[in-house]
């Protein structure tokens, strides 16, 4: 367990993003994601959190630096080989911060079977895990539904069971908690803090420093120039009243008149 | 939830080009979420499985389409009223929906056969124009073709959840990857009516006058190029999240359904109902 512990999920150096090659999203950024942490990613919207995710899983591909995952290179060369590809897509997870975006088969059973069947899961496998992660959601009921039907927080809950019928080591996760209600947003901070009992690898891209609080076991800040300002332990970074207003994640209230 | 669960604002002569889109779109939603909801109700065709649906509309519109009877086709057409009523779909709304647009549509080709179609003189009309019988039975045997036809399909629509007749469409050998593209489609035109709705609402939020027809068009020309601009952004995000999930270049899907003795028996009706047709009305 500690030799998996030191094991190292993400390796990032000095990476480089903009989009259209000018509008700069990630700027110099280094990190690491060892197994088993639960890593999460605060920053102010369009610092780069949804960017860096995607490039962690894949996505997207550096215009500078490196980016490796399980020791190996992420580049496009690399996920044209069909091995690498499978490996990578079984073993890693994302969840979108748009559920419309992540929902787009017909109905709620087939958007869940849709990972394992595309990574050449048996049928009979396909369907076992469909039932348990639909149970494990509890969204059985929801099976026929059509996506474009459901609520917020019934979307989110399809959106993370699609996930969990693929068992990844390596979750992902975008804005989890947009569009919750507190209760969904309780009930996804306990799905979260299990996944991590169970041993996977959790990085989490929020604003939210109340769930941020709740879920991490380290923290990492992003400022708005597109860069890490911080990164350690959530107490020390969360206490640091300063770092957090310098990022725009916390406000300073003055009253009118002074 | 969708627009369509809110209450359907009514569309006037006087309301304005923003509020008539407004109607237009909520009335879309709520007719496909009627259609959604009538298929998932208890009924006779809602517990049947869909391939089986699929063949047997096949089956129902071949022999609407054989038969040289107009009593066989009426009685076809009958058919699907009685199995309409034993599914509980609305009997008004389901014949109202086939009827109301047949005239607009069938009837303008049906018309001139009245009148054409050489036979018998049945009435005589001013300016010399003379109705035939046989220009009768021509014109009505073109409705009732349509009319039963149309039901067959309204009928499979209401009575069957679209993604599972999406998933049925395999039966047909329909590749997977066009059943997937259908899905799609449909179920990203929601996304993107939900999106107009919201413009629109917001635009009218913000009117204090009728707009002119020149700021109507221009209305359209910027909604229809953020709508462009945004159904671009949802398609490639959407192609991401697929690729993250595994997909390569052709979806692998997975068939759900189960024949049981009462699809079979279903079946076995359908096709003796096919060949009665065929045979009376030879």
């Amino acid at each position: 367990m500690d030799a998996m512990k030191n094991e190292l999920i993400f390796e990032v150096a000095d990476l480089c993003f903009a989009y259209d090659q000018k509008i700069p999203a990630l700027n110099q950024v280094s990190l690491t994601v060892a197994a088993g942490e639960n890593l999460v990613i605060l920053g102010a919207n369009g610092c780069g959190k949804s960017t860096l995710l995607k490039i962690l899983d894949g996505l997207y591909f550096p215009d500078r630096g490196s980016v490796l995952a399980f020791g190996n290179p992420l580049t496009e060369a690399a996920f044209l080989e069909d091995a690498f590809n499978f490996d990578f897509r079984r073993r890693v997870g994302l969840v979108f911060q748009d559920t419309d975006v992540q929902l787009f088969m017909p109905s709620v059973w087939d958007e869940v079977a849709f990972a394992p069947l595309q990574l050449g899961v048996g049928r009979e496998e396909v369907k076992q895990r469909v039932e348990s992660a639909l149970a494990a959601l509890q969204i059985e009921k929801l099976r026929d539904r059509p996506p474009h039907q459901l609520s917020s927080g019934e979307k989110r809950r399809v959106a993370l069971a699609s996930i969990l019928s693929l068992s990844p080591d390596v979750w992902l996760l975008d804005e989890p908690t947009t569009g919750l209600d507190p209760r969904s947003q309780g009930w996804l901070v306990e799905f979260i803090l299990n996944q991590r009992q169970a041993g996977k690898t959790l990085v989490t891209a929020t604003h939210d420093l109340a769930v941020a609080e709740q879920i991490a076991s380290r923290l990492l800040v992003f400022d708005e120039d597109h860069r890490v300002a911080a990164s350690g332990d959530p107490a020390e970074i969360l206490g640091d009243h300063v770092l957090l207003h310098r990022c725009n994640l916390s406000h300073f209230h003055v009253p009118a008149g002074g | 939830m969708s627009a369509a669960s809110r209450s359907t604002p009514k569309r006037t002569r006087r309301s304005s080009f923003v509020e008539r889109t407004l109607v237009d779109i909520h009335h879309t939603l709520e007719q496909s979420l009627f259609a959604e909801n009538t298929a998932r109700q208890p009924g006779l065709l809602q517990g049947l499985d869909p391939r089986l649906k699929i063949l047997a509309m096949l089956l129902l519109l071949l022999a609407v389409s054989l038969s040289r009877s107009l009593l066989v086709i009426a009685a076809l057409y009958f058919l699907t009223l009685g199995l309409a009523y034993f599914s509980k779909v609305p009997l008004g709304f389901f014949v109202k929906r086939v009827w109301l647009f047949i005239p607009f549509f069938t009837g303008i080709i049906a018309l001139p056969a009245l009148f054409i179609v050489p036979g018998t003189a049945w009435v005589h009309l001013p300016l010399g124009l003379v109705i035939t019988t046989t220009g009768v039975q021509t014109a009505l045997f073109l409705l009732l073709r349509v009319g039963s036809s149309v039901s067959v399909g309204i009928l499979l629509i209401l009575t069957t959840p679209w993604n599972s007749v999406l998933k049925a469409l395999g039966v047909l050998r329909l590749p997977a990857v066009i059943i997937l593209m259908l899905g799609m489609t449909y179920r990203y035109i929601h996304l993107l009516l939900n999106i107009t709705n919201d413009m629109f609402l917001s635009r009218k939020s913000r009117l204090l006058r009728p707009l002119s027809g020149e700021e109507n068009r221009q209305l359209i020309g910027a909604t229809s190029g953020t709508l462009l601009s945004k159904s671009l952004q949802v398609s490639s995000e959407v192609y991401l999240a697929m690729q993250s999930r595994g997909f390569r270049d052709y979806p692998r899907t997975i068939d759900t359904f189960e024949m049981r003795p009462v699809d079979w028996a279903a079946g076995l009706i359908v096709s003796l109902v096919f060949l009665a047709a065929i045979w009376l009305g030879r």
